[in-house]
């Protein structure tokens, strides 16, 4: 029991969570993008600043729990230096793995939630660049 | 308010340990491990209550012996059928204080029953100008249908001040009941703090204007504080699951002349008297507002559960579940770091909402979960609420009749097991950084 108790505060998840890696704001970031959990109320605003197709940067400010947060700061770490081409690729899963703890069903939500910031940012600038009007994305089908 | 049983006048019976453990043995799940081999303490009754096995049986029973469609069909199983629907639709009635059966509306839960009124009443008899009466502690499903009625009609919603203490603060009742309030729309319980309103106070100062009042009774009426006489209320509803019985059940109860006012909402087989092709002319109630096939299996398991619960005493229920409340809030106040948003216990039913001031509600209720004590963990339907409290989730603790003082235990020592880890964690972290 003590080790399922450890697991969920293991320390690479409370490292992120209590000294997240680019927490704050961007002077003037590319773009950004804020979501919420409404069953839980955990929120994530994620700014991106983009070289080209580069992400250069990636910032977020947050509120909720370990996981959100935590998962946040380690999407912002994991995705600097990569393209849109490679975000655009990455599912859902590759942030589950990413973040190393098993998650139950109704915590994921918890851990993918800065993920799903990010896919409506990556959707937002395909459109911007094909000129589609833009639209609220869901990783999760209703 | 204070906490007091709706009195049948007899000496009611005192749960003992011995009781409670016997009636622990009626509930199946409660013997159940979680996790591989976690002794399950369900703390979430609050949500939904856990069913008696005699519920279970009355389903199966019925789907076995004597399903059939009700009203309908003139044979024995269709007889049999409307009788165990009509004998629970009359068990209800007594269990809540109505005087007759045709009161009792059956829907699909809480969250129907106000729909049915906010669009079949509100939206239809209010005007711009009037006025809808609410509180920021209601439970979404007794404030978005208001809402929408508010939106459909014109009329405006006002919002009774709360206490510091998280009770409604009745000294300003006067100041937002006046001559436009048409509807005072309360919960006999919030679902969060736990708070006990008192709502025959209330309902005299609405009916002083001729408004009527709703009474959301979806906590309070497990917990025994339900009587539509006290403060004669012109709506109540409730859900069947939070009350031992089956999901997809739920009841609105009505004053005749309160539910001769609801408009149908919804059309179609039962609740008509003639159908031709230029119009349709409707049943009388209950049927009126029943369009469909009834969920009445379920009813029939219903029925099981009000006997079981009428077995035990509502009386005995209400003074037990106190008993574990009282010591819930005496343990766990004890807690460093913990905050309890809620009244004293004597304003309150058995349902604590907390906090921790390191470890977010979410991650405490998943630390929790891994030691086999389910609770809950959000905004239980109540954003408004948490606006108020200034954060977005708290985590809830709710006892039924068959908790144990051994589990209010075992939740604080889960509490504080939690936040031993989560500091050991944390201190270990911060010296591996140094
Ligand atoms: C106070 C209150 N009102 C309404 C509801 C809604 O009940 P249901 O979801 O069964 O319709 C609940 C249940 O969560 C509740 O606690």
């Amino acid at each position: 029991m003590a080790d399922r108790l450890d697991e969920l505060y293991d320390d690479y998840i409370l490292d992120h969570f209590e000294s997240p890696y680019h927490c704050g704001k961007l002077e003037c970031p590319s773009c950004a993008h804020a979501d919420k959990n409404p069953l839980c109320g955990d929120q994530i605003r994620l700014e991106l600043k983009l070289d080209g197709s580069t992400i250069e940067e990636a910032w977020f400010q947050g509120r909720g729990c370990a996981i959100s947060q935590a998962g946040a700061s380690i999407l912002c770490e994991h995705i600097e230096g990569k393209t849109l081409e490679e975000l655009r690729d990455m599912q859902g899963q590759d942030m589950l793995d990413l973040l190393k703890v098993p998650l139950t069903a109704s915590r994921q939500k918890c851990g993918l939630l800065a993920f799903k910031v990010l896919k409506t940012l990556v959707y937002a600038q395909d459109e911007h660049e094909s000129d589609l009007p833009s639209r609220p994305v869901s990783i999760h089908p209703r | 308010m204070s906490v007091s049983p709706t009195s049948t006048g007899q000496q009611p019976e005192i749960l003992d340990v011995d009781r409670i453990q016997q009636v622990r043995r009626d509930f199946p799940i409660l013997h159940e491990l979680v996790h591989g081999d976690l002794p399950l303490v369900y703390l979430d009754s609050a949500a939904t209550s856990q069913k008696p096995k005699c519920v279970v049986d009355k389903i199966v029973e019925a789907y076995e012996k004597y399903n059939s469609n009700v009203h309908r069909g003139i044979h024995a199983l269709g007889d049999r059928m409307t009788t165990e629907m009509e004998s629970a639709r009359e068990k209800i009635a007594r269990f809540i204080g109505a005087s007759t059966a045709e009161q009792v509306i059956f829907t699909s839960g809480t969250t129907m029953s106000v729909n049915l009124v906010a669009h079949g009443w509100a939206a239809k008899h209010l005007r711009p100008g009037d006025e809808i009466l609410l509180n920021e502690m209601e439970h979404h499903a007794n404030f978005v249908p208001w809402q929408m009625a508010a939106q459909a009609s014109g009329a405006t919603l006002r919002f009774l001040p709360l206490t510091a203490d998280w009770q409604l603060d009745l000294s300003r009742l006067d100041e937002f009941i006046n001559s436009r309030t048409r509807l005072v729309a309360v919960a006999g319980m919030s679902n969060v703090t736990g708070t006990v309103h008192d709502v025959p106070r209330i309902a005299a100062a609405a009916h002083a204007v001729g408004a009527r009042v709703f009474v959301d009774a979806a906590q309070s009426s497990a917990h025994g504080l339900t009587n539509v006489q006290d403060g004669n209320i012109d709506f109540l509803a409730f859900s069947g699951h939070k009350l031992l019985g089956p999901t997809g059940l739920g009841i609105l109860y009505g004053k005749p002349e309160a539910l001769e006012e609801i408009q149908p909402v919804f059309g179609g087989g039962h609740m008509i008297r003639e159908v031709t092709k230029s119009g349709s002319t409707w049943a009388d109630l209950p049927a009126r507002l029943e369009a469909g096939t009834a969920a009445f299996v379920e009813c029939a398991g219903m029925g099981a559960a009000i006997d079981y619960l009428e077995s035990i005493g509502m009386e005995s229920i209400t003074r037990y579940e106190h008993s574990l409340l009282e010591l819930a809030h005496a343990r766990l106040s004890q807690i460093p770091g913990l905050t309890i948003f809620g009244p004293e216990v004597a304003h309150k039913g058995a349902i604590v909402s907390m906090v921790h001031e390191q470890i977010h509600a979410h991650d405490l209720a998943d630390l929790l979960d891994r030691q086999g004590v389910a609770i809950r963990a959000g905004h239980h339907c109540t954003m408004p609420l948490h606006e108020l409290f200034g954060v977005a989730a708290t985590a809830r603790a709710s006892f039924a009749f068959y908790n144990t003082p051994d589990e209010v235990e075992k939740l604080a020592s889960a509490i504080e097991k939690a936040i031993e880890v989560f500091q050991r964690r944390s201190l270990r972290r911060a010296n591996r950084s140094l």
